[in-house]
């Protein structure tokens, strides 16, 4: 019940949009993120898009992670 | 439990425990239980029946329809047990109302997949229920097929699991052609008859151990059943199953698993490691078989456990359906 | 430098530096640590990805009280449950309620003999049901922790739009904060830190579990849900506990922000109050529920269809010992033998995030 899932915004049409999630598509009610634009990534659950995803952010993460891949096989790690 | 409810015809471990204490239990012929079609001898030939109902809703969805699934279905599960597919029978059980365009539509398909595999219906029964029952149409098929490659039915250590394509298509079709979530999808079912497919394979080897076609409970529930009947360990490897993105997302969505779901035209084989890539082959070649790939190994002929290694690394076991209400798929 | 796009090799990196980490823990304080989590989803994800299994020994992860259903008390669950004895009503709920054991029946049995019980994905498709069926009532079994009530809002701002007036919802709600607070309070399990859930903190916000750090002088990380995201978090909680730094550290800032959804906040106070609630294992907790404002009584399930309470029938169920963490769900003697996902005694076997589900269902060994 918690979980919600990542969709990509196609289309805003009033407090509802189309969204897409890897290659489905459905509408979800948008009024608690109502500057959401088209393209944005948000997080669904119940019906209701809940989160604007940060692409930068999601970068960051991944690219924390791959320094530490990189770390490891070079044998300077030094957490 | 005292009445039946849906979770018992949703091909799990209830559905399970109903055949084994109801129908195992009094008819007795356990033996045949364990495969897709029956086999018996009679005079020189060694024939295979099976038999299956099709009630699926709705009656029309993208891939195909109830007729094309009940002929398809029953091929199907003759080509597994290594037979050729010769003769089908279908009743029809028809709602009162029911348009007689969308019967005719239902029977064309019926007769253009029976075609494929140049399998006749030679006979039949109609019924007609009352308005309220039967949801528009139910569907049974029995055939009958003659054995052209007994399959060996022993299986060793390190032998490889194939499945001949990616797996849940046809339960989420059906799920998004229901309207669950209001969700709109390309996901089409991937019912379809095996018989060109299984012959190509069991051309390519002739040691092939065991077919099944994974229907209701899906790819996990057919594999743990292959575990418990012929008492091997079987360990999977979770990225090398073949599910389609469209797939994964919806499944996400609608809180399913893909190893649960049905598939409509799809087989798992146990095969010899060394005949392998001869198998891959061969399916690889048809079109229904283009993304067959290797999905596991039998690890041991004992302890009956189906167990699915991570991307992690780790390894849990695979269990049957539990209680999982689904709607009606197949 | 390697480039490296293959998550699994990502996530087997991370898992390494876990546990090297947790070794570095075990050297330092002699014993390892314990992190509780406290999100079902958390709970579910962990054992499926094989994070739970791949830490034994290194890590212990303890499951809190993160499943919304297993935490609502026996006398609530039969109440809302009994709601079907009435005519002309029709039942909707999430799928999670529906096998959930009832003192007198379950929600699939009384869908079985003939009572309209529907489950819904979304709240708001209950009061499209209400709209096409204005002769019956509908009912809503509102159930959730924070990231479900402004949906729940939602609904009720739909219906209030709309002027539906044969909708209503049974509010049974949980809140995150005032169970950490009673758990840290109790002290009964000894932790190191805690996994914080990624979508209640996405609506709530990272500033609402400073509290953690500054009164209670625990670590903790929001964490997101799939394996790269909970090793990641686990990563962060080890490096604080070796520190020894109280900090409340967002770990989810692709979706979690400090204030958390302000939109989602106005509307769950807009419509509901807190109220007390009764836990289960732990009984009426202040404050620690949300219900509906007294200006929205005819939305108010309870006020339009009073049930009386009956006493629950007793069972041998611990669940509310594996909500507070304080046992392991083998640890109970149902488990597996007379409770089984397919024959549950307690919600925890049966919920989609439940952690007797989710041993039983990732984790069991035989």
């Amino acid at each position: 019940m918690c979980v919600g899932v990542p969709a990509k915004v196609l289309h805003i049409e009033g407090f509802s949009a189309l969204v897409d999630v890897m290659g489905s598509q459905m509408n979800v009610g948008i009024i608690f993120v109502p500057e959401v634009k088209i393209g944005d990534y948000v997080i669904v659950h119940a019906g209701q898009a809940m989160s604007i995803i940060d692409e930068q952010y999601a970068q960051e993460s991944l690219e924390e992670w791959r320094k530490l891949v990189d770390a490891r096989s070079d044998g300077s790690l030094n957490t | 439990m005292e009445r039946i409810t849906l979770a018992h015809g949703d091909g799990g471990e209830l559905a399970h425990k109903l055949i084994t204490d109801v129908f195992v239990s009094t008819f007795r012929n356990e033996r045949h239980a364990k495969f897709d079609a029956a086999t018996f001898a009679l005079g020189t030939h060694e024939l295979a029946v099976t038999t299956d109902s099709f009630v699926i809703k709705p009656i029309f969805f993208p891939g195909g329809n109830i007729g094309k699934l009940a002929v398809a279905g029953t091929i199907n599960d003759l080509a597994v047990v290594g037979a050729i597919p010769k003769v089908l029978t279908c009743s029809f059980i028809i709602e009162e109302g029911f348009p007689i365009r969308h019967l005719k539509t239902v029977v064309q398909s019926m007769a253009e997949e029976a075609k494929k595999t140049n399998v006749a219906i030679v006979a039949g029964d109609t019924k007609v229920v009352e308005r309220g029952s039967a949801d528009g149409l139910y569907i049974n098929t029995t055939g009958i097929g003659i054995i052209s490659h007994p399959l060996e039915r022993n299986m060793d250590e390190g032998d490889s699991v194939i499945v001949s394509g990616s797996v849940g298509d046809h339960g989420v079709a059906v799920l998004v052609a229901r309207g669950e979530l209001g969700l709109v999808s390309t996901i089409e079912s991937d019912c379809t008859s095996l018989y060109p497919l299984v012959a190509k394979a069991l051309e390519a080897s002739q040691r092939i151990r065991l077919m099944r076609d994974p229907t209701r409970g899906g790819l996990a529930t057919t594999l743990v059943e292959i575990c418990e009947d012929f008492g091997v360990t079987i360990e999977l490897e979770e990225e090398c199953i073949p599910v389609k993105r469209e797939v994964k997302g919806a499944c996400e969505l609608l809180g399913f698993d893909p190893l649960y779901l049905a598939n409509e035209g799809k087989v798992v084989m146990i095969v010899p490691k060394e005949d392998e890539q001869a198998v891959l082959d061969a399916l690889r070649s048809q079109p229904e078989g283009k993304d067959a790939a290797v999905i596991g190994t039998v690890r041991a002929t004992n302890k009956g456990q189906l167990l699915l290694r991570t991307p992690l690394g780790t390894t849990r076991r695979l269990y049957r359906l539990t209680g999982l209400m689904l709607p009606r798929i197949c | 430098m390697l480039e490296v796009t293959d998550h699994s090799t990502l996530s087997q990196t991370l898992l390494q530096e876990v546990k090297t980490l947790a070794d570095r823990f075990q050297q330092t304080f002699g014993r390892i640590p314990s992190f509780m989590e406290v999100c079902g989803s958390h709970t579910m994800a962990l054992a499926r990805t094989g994070v739970k299994k791949a830490l034994e020994g290194y890590v212990r992860l303890i499951s809190g009280p993160g499943c919304p259903v297993c935490v609502t008390d026996q006398v609530t669950i039969d109440a809302m449950i009994s709601l079907t004895d009435g005519v002309n009503r029709i039942i909707c709920t999430f799928g999670d309620m529906v096998r959930v054991p009832g003192s007198y029946g379950t929600l699939m049995q009384a869908k079985t003999e003939g009572k309209d019980v529907r489950v819904v994905y979304s709240p708001v498709d209950a009061v499209r049901i209400a709209e096409q069926h204005p002769h019956q009532e509908v009912i809503f079994l509102g159930i959730g922790f924070e990231t479900t009530i402004p949906i729940l809002a939602a609904a009720v701002k739909e219906a209030e739009e709309k002027q539906v007036r044969n909708f209503s919802m049974w509010m049974s709600t949980k809140l995150v904060e005032p169970i950490l607070r009673q758990l840290l309070h109790d002290g009964e399990v000894a932790l190191d830190g805690f996994l914080l859930p990624g979508h209640v903190s996405m609506v709530m916000g990272r500033k609402h579990f400073e509290f953690l750090a500054t009164e209670y002088n625990m670590p903790a990380v929001i964490s997101g849900f799939e394996a790269l995201d909970m090793l990641s978090a686990l990563r962060h909680l080890l490096l604080l506990s070796l520190e020894q730094r109280a900090v409340v550290l967002n770990d989810y800032k692709s979706v979690v922000t400090e204030q958390g959804n302000v939109q989602a906040k106005y509307w769950m106070n807009h419509y509901f109050t807190l109220c007390d609630e009764a836990w289960r294992g732990i009984g009426v907790i202040f404050d620690s529920g949300m219900d509906f404002k007294s200006e929205y009584n005819q939305f108010n399930a309870k006020v339009k269809f009073p049930i009386p309470t009956r006493e629950p029938r007793r069972t041998k169920c611990r669940c509310g010992e594996v909500i507070r963490g304080l046992i392991d769900p083998p640890q109970c003697a149902l488990f597996g033998r007379a409770c089984t996902p397919l024959n549950p005694i307690g919600p925890c076997m049966v919920s989609s995030e439940g952690s007797c589900a989710a041993y039983y269902q990732y984790m069991r060994e035989e």
